[in-house]
């Protein structure tokens, strides 16, 4: 596809035709904050942070930056006071959920956020999907999934795939904001094969 | 259910990850609860990883992935039942099962669910038992209704 030319925050922006406005940012140094979104992963659009303000033949509307296209002419604004109080809320709500998340509290110090705006309901995990979608796309083992829905959603290894898979890679560790899929994952340990963790360090 | 006629369910829908839904309920349906293991078979069958298999029985409300009784008692507790007395009836079809919703009786008689509309407003307040629909229920006939369902 074609390049295009469009503005961010008052930048002219060359960017391809078949970039996201988060990828066209980026290339041009601009920082979007994210959550949800890795490199090599297909865009999910889960946690919101990529919030940014989008005008198209003079009407403004809001977008998540990860999966919106890019086009000609369009007008990015990743910073204004609305873009700003959208995500101060998703932090807010973040944050009732993993208070200590290294990356949200610092987030949530650029938005000025308050933690404790909402009543604390820590289950830790924020459903970014990282940890489901690396094993996933990356790995190709899909030892860890979402389970239930809603309110109840939450992301469970599976004991059968774990058992098999997840003693060697441990990879999605390093991915999760908040360290719950370690958590889980060690919780899985205890019910899948129990023993193998201190058998090995004796080994060792 | 026996697991040939399961085999032969999940056996029609072998190659076909789009089919999933499908043979979950159908098992569902048939066996009105799906086993760990027969999700294992699905999963193997229709080439799907088991997570996945896991992520859609979970959410769904159609699946259960617990045991169920012989006869699944709804009773609707939805706005016009409510007004019409849904809690007396509940209360009475909790007397007579000895459980509350959610919940499976000792003997696998009884499966008690409350749903919020369960589609009949007019002929309410209701319960469904087995998908038949017992209209206009008063709590002195629930005994008499689920009498019939052993
Ligand atoms: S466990 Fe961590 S990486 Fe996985 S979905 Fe939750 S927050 Fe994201
Ligand atoms: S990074 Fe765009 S929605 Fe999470
Ligand atoms: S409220 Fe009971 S059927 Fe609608």
């Amino acid at each position: 596809m074609s390049d295009v030319v469009m503005q961010i925050d008052g930048k002219e922006v060359k960017a391809g035709g078949d970039m996201t406005v988060l990828q066209a940012a980026r290339a041009a140094g601009i920082h979007i904050p994210t959550l949800c979104h890795h490199d090599k992963l297909e865009p999910f659009g889960a946690c919101r942070m990529c919030m940014v303000e989008v005008e198209t033949r003079g009407r403004m509307s809001y977008v998540v930056s990860c999966l919106y296209p890019v086009a000609k002419d369009l007008v990015v604004r990743t910073r204004s006071e609305r873009v700003d109080k959208i995500r101060r809320v998703i932090l807010e709500e973040l944050l009732a959920h993993a208070p200590n998340s290294p990356e949200l509290v610092e987030l949530a110090r650029e938005y000025r956020a308050d933690r404790d705006r909402f009543d604390k309901d820590p289950s830790f995990c924020i459903l970014c999907g990282l940890c489901v979608r690396y094993c996933a796309e990356v790995k190709q083992k899909n030892a860890v999934d979402f389970i239930e829905r809603g309110a109840l959603r939450e992301i469970s290894f599976i004991p059968e795939i774990a058992k098999k898979e997840c003693w060697e890679c441990q990879e999605c560790f390093a991915l999760c904001p908040t360290s719950y899929a370690q958590a889980a994952y060690f919780l899985t340990e205890a019910l899948a094969f129990p023993g193998r963790r201190k058998a090995s360090a004796q080994s060792a | 259910m026996d697991s040939a006629n399961l085999d032969q369910i999940i056996e029609q829908h072998r190659g076909k990850p789009g089919d999933l839904i499908h043979v979950l309920m159908e098992v569902q349906h048939q066996n009105h609860w799906l086993p760990r293991d027969v999700l294992h078979q699905i999963a193997e069958a229709l080439n799907i990883p088991f997570s996945r298999v896991l992520r859609i029985a979970t959410l769904y409300k159609t699946f259960s992935l617990t045991p169920k009784g012989r006869n699944e008692v709804h009773v609707c507790t939805g706005i016009s039942c409510h007004l019409r007395g849904a809690n007396k009836l509940l209360d009475a079809v909790e007397r007579a099962t000895g459980i509350k919703p959610g919940e499976t009786d000792a003997g696998w008689r009884f499966t008690l669910d409350t749903g919020s509309c369960l589609g009949s407003c007019s002929i309410g307040p209701e319960i469904i038992v087995n998908g038949t629909h017992h209209a206009r229920m008063t709590p002195a006939k629930v005994e008499d209704v689920l009498k019939e369902y052993q």
